[in-house]
């Protein structure tokens, strides 16, 4: 069997049956397949989604002024983005917050879905489509970092303070967990049905 | 040897193929699923590491110098990156600052760092064999590098406090946006390929 190195792309034959090989130019541990692809990106697919429940429903951001404490969302903060006459911020945050972690979500699911069922079509589609998941997951992340510049400086009590809310490791877990899940998904295994059809037809 | 080098399987569908030779900038991709194989740069690693040692250095500007500040009734206050992961720690919110002070100073400093690592080791000859590793290690740590998210956030958290009070970009923001360019600059100069050329091994 021939496997290609994950590191340096040699290309190296594996006596088959072997447990574990090592790439002579670069040591790498050479796999055919990643190991258990679709049960650990499942596994993270669906822990994810767990999380991004409380992510969305609990508090991320609570700012109190003289006058008045207010407690957002994520949802909430974007709607205030907006009211407040900045809709392309109120677009930015969309995307990075909203539209990305449940898109890649329902792209992993539909990813694995197809992968499970032995589907051969419409591959190139979907290896672009996990390429493009894997490479925007990290904007999803823009919150996060909005939320610790806003809590590290407005903090002039009793004038005005912010305090991130529980919300926070939610959210935070959810772009780790389909980071994560984007990594163990092996790209590969979309084309494998395809070839061994081929191999079938001779 | 040369041969060798050429046939790749794509990372995207396993296909075997043989990359044809390429004009300087010109990419292959994969016939089938049309993943990148390889972009011909010539002899750029000596240009990764001029841009590396720059990187180096905006790295202990964005990180030291405050990236944000912000005045209301007389009172000034200014925040570092690592202010903010502070902040967060210390109001209960531990995996949050943990997540920030990873993706915004360890994981790039970690990345620059292995960068000029794995540069400066290969002008010695033979290139050492503990390369590979390091390759690994900044390929581990390149996707959880966020300079160019964190400097949105800084965008986006200025306008955003600007309803509550005034507020002005730090030297710190200025050091991430060149860090930004510098980083892209990096990514597209660095050809991996020109690395295992300089690595000897036997099967």
């Amino acid at each position: 069997m021939i496997v290609s190195c994950p590191t340096c792309q040699l290309l190296s034959r594996v006596p088959s049956g072997s447990e574990v090989a090592h790439c002579p130019r670069c040591a790498a541990r050479l796999m055919a397949r990643g190991h258990y692809s679709l049960q650990r990106t499942w596994a993270l697919v669906i822990a994810s989604a767990i999380c991004y429940i409380p992510a969305n429903t609990l508090p991320v951001l609570t700012t109190s002024t003289l006058r008045s404490s207010q407690s957002d969302t994520v949802l909430a903060g974007i709607l205030y983005l907006y009211t407040s006459g900045s809709w392309p911020l109120a677009l930015i945050v969309l995307i990075a917050s909203v539209m990305i972690p449940v898109g890649k979500l329902v792209s992993l699911g539909y990813l694995l879905l197809s992968v499970q069922r032995g589907s051969v079509h419409a591959s190139r589609e979907r290896t672009r489509m996990f390429r493009l998941v894997e490479k925007i997951g990290r904007w999803s992340m823009l919150d996060i970092f909005v939320i610790a510049f806003v809590v590290a400086l407005v903090q002039l009590p009793p004038l005005m303070t912010a305090q991130p809310g529980p919300g926070v490791p939610f959210f935070a877990a959810v772009v780790i967990l389909t980071m994560i899940a984007a990594f163990t998904f092996d790209p590969r295994l979309i084309w494998d049905q395809l070839h061994a059809q081929q191999q079938a037809h001779g | 040897m040369r041969d060798l080098d050429a046939t790749v399987a794509c990372p995207g569908c396993d296909l075997i193929q043989r990359i044809p030779p390429l004009p300087t900038g010109g990419t292959a991709h994969c016939p089938r699923c049309g993943d990148g194989l390889a972009t011909r740069l010539g002899n750029t690693l000596e240009r990764t590491l001029a841009l590396s040692i720059a990187a180096a250095i905006l790295l202990v500007i964005a990180n030291t110098a405050p990236v944000m500040g912000l005045s209301a009734a007389g009172v000034q206050a200014s925040t570092t990156l690592s202010g903010a992961a502070e902040e967060l720690w210390r109001q209960g919110r531990e995996l949050g600052a943990v997540v920030v002070v990873f993706c915004s100073i360890i994981a790039p400093v970690a990345y620059v760092s292995f960068m000029l690592t794995l540069l400066l080791s290969l002008r010695r000859n033979p290139a050492p064999s503990w390369i590979g590793a390091v390759m690994r290690a900044m390929s581990a740590m390149a996707p959880w590098s966020m300079d160019e998210v964190v400097m949105l956030a800084i965008l986006v958290a200025l306008i955003k406090i600007a309803a509550l009070a005034n507020t002005t970009p730090g030297i710190g923001m200025y050091a991430l946006g060149a860090l930004v360019v510098v980083l892209a600059a990096i990514k597209v100069t660095f050809d991996p390929r020109e690395v295992w050329r300089k690595v000897p091994w036997t099967a």
